[in-house]
């Protein structure tokens, strides 16, 4: 226990860069999967096409497995480029690599998300609001996005609960975030358990506080009643 | 890209395919074996035992799954009395601790599937049942689980492929799976693209595979609860 407490500032540096990790990647796909939503829902055949290629291949394969590709496959990458070009070794960021990897995969999960709300909003009322006259940003702001947000906020809670978990793999590629520090911390004072146990206590407060969170937020935008106090 | 050293290792691959779906479909089953009984529990009381049921499926819901592997693995060899017991001939074995770790992971996960699809099975049909006179028994058997199951096909499919890619951390403790395969080639040859681009590709077709055979399952046994348009 003495030594838990002796590493706590250390597994505290690996939680906030676990959670860095999770809000960055939860934005870059949060841009994709507006960016897929948007095309698949008025883009050309093209676009939809690729959008279409995109969300059916990375739902097919596992996180890990594009970590690795992107983390590997993108070093030999730079390191030919660097090569052709006469530069210096580059190494390529653990962090950045993880970033990039996890938002991609759960852009696509975004993307099918934010898709299936903007289909909720009925059609009728995004023509009631143009007969009266809004404009098309008008009817956006005001109809549009208030109740696509409603109905994509459970699927985006649901997103990043999984996303969140899915950072612990990263570890894998070195670095060093809650699960690489305690891997290593744990070992060198053999005692393994007691350090994964935290980790394992640390990764359920982050979810008790992302449902405490997102239940607020959902209660926020849900339809209020007739009588309901707001 | 060498295709010729994928080929070459072909039957590297095949095994670890074989790995994967051994590990996966393992803890499937033994997940569903955990999950039937506590879900009717989670669906059907409120007492202490349906409390502790939930306590475990939010821990093993509300972690990594990398996480849960470790604190199998790693983690248990820290106390002697384990090491000194019958069950470390298990324990320390890398792939009964996988399957240890994913059964209880997809045992969580199926709980809350079969309690939502318990839940959902309307009451006309339980009360039809009671009124033909069968005995609370019999209602369960033969109308309240079968019914329940078909409605829990679509989530279940969906747990069924989540248990496939989430069996990859098993390459992380050394188990020659699909991924570890293309680690295997990555770390032999320095070829990240050949090892685990194949690795994807076959992910990829078991997925989808996997993905197809419920839409079938579906169309089988939920047939007639999708509205015709």
């Amino acid at each position: 226990m003495e030594n838990l407490i002796e590493y706590a500032p250390l597994l505290l540096r690996g939680a906030v860069t676990t959670l860095s990790l999770a809000l960055a990647a939860l934005v870059m796909a949060t841009l994709l999967g507006s960016l897929g939503a948007v095309s698949k829902i008025s883009g050309g055949r093209i676009v939809r096409a690729i959008v279409f290629t995109y969300t059916t291949l990375v739902r097919g394969v596992p996180d890990l497995v594009l970590i690795l590709l992107i983390y590997f496959g993108g070093q030999r990458l730079i390191n030919l480029a660097g090569k052709a070009m006469g530069g210096d070794y580059i190494e390529l960021s653990k962090f950045w690599a993880g970033v990039v990897a996890i938002g991609f995969i759960y852009g696509a999960y975004l993307t099918e998300t934010f898709r299936g709300a903007y289909l909720t909003v009925p059609t009728g009322q995004r023509e009631a609001a143009m007969s009266m006259g809004m404009r098309p940003q008008q009817v956006l702001r005001a109809v549009t996005l208030p109740q696509l947000i409603r109905f994509a906020l459970p699927g985006y809670a649901n997103v990043w609960q999984v996303l969140i978990k899915s950072t612990a793999v990263v570890s894998v590629i070195g670095l060093e975030d809650l699960v690489g520090l305690a891997n290593d911390a744990g070992k060198s004072v053999r005692e393994p358990f007691l350090f994964f146990a935290a980790v394992f206590f640390v990764y359920l407060f982050f979810t008790w506080v992302s449902q405490t969170i997102f239940n607020a937020a959902e209660r926020r935008y849900a339809l209020k009643e007739h009588g309901d106090a707001v | 890209m060498r295709y010729d050293l994928i080929l070459e290792n072909w039957q590297l691959f095949a095994s670890g395919m074989w790995m994967t779906l051994q590990l996966t479909l393992l803890s499937l089953a033994v997940g569903f074996c955990i999950a039937l009984p506590f879900g009717l529990i989670r669906a059907k009381s409120n007492g202490f035992g349906s409390k502790l049921i939930n306590a475990y499926v939010y821990a093993f819901r509300g972690t990594p799954l990398l996480v849960q592997l470790y604190l199998i693995y790693y983690g248990l060899s820290q106390f002697e009395w384990v090491r000194d017991s019958f069950a470390w001939v298990v324990l320390r074995d890398a792939w009964w601790c996988a399957l240890i770790a994913f059964s209880l992971n997809s045992g969580a996960y199926a709980t809350e599937i079969i309690r939502g699809a318990v839940q959902s099975v309307p009451e006309g049909e339980l009360e039809a049942a009671k009124s033909l006179g069968l005995s609370p028994f019999k209602v369960g058997q033969l109308v309240l689980i079968p019914s329940a199951l078909r409605r829990a096909l679509p989530q279940y499919g969906n747990e069924v492929v989540f248990m496939l890619h989430g069996s990859v951390v098993a390459s992380i403790i050394t188990i020659q799976d699909i991924l570890g395969v293309g680690r295997t080639l990555n770390a032999r040859y320095y070829l990240a693209y050949e090892g685990f681009l194949t690795a994807a590709a076959l992910y990829m077709a078991l997925a989808f595979t996997l993905v197809f055979i419920f839409r079938q399952l579906e169309r089988r046994y939920l047939g007639y609860l999708k509205v015709s348009r």
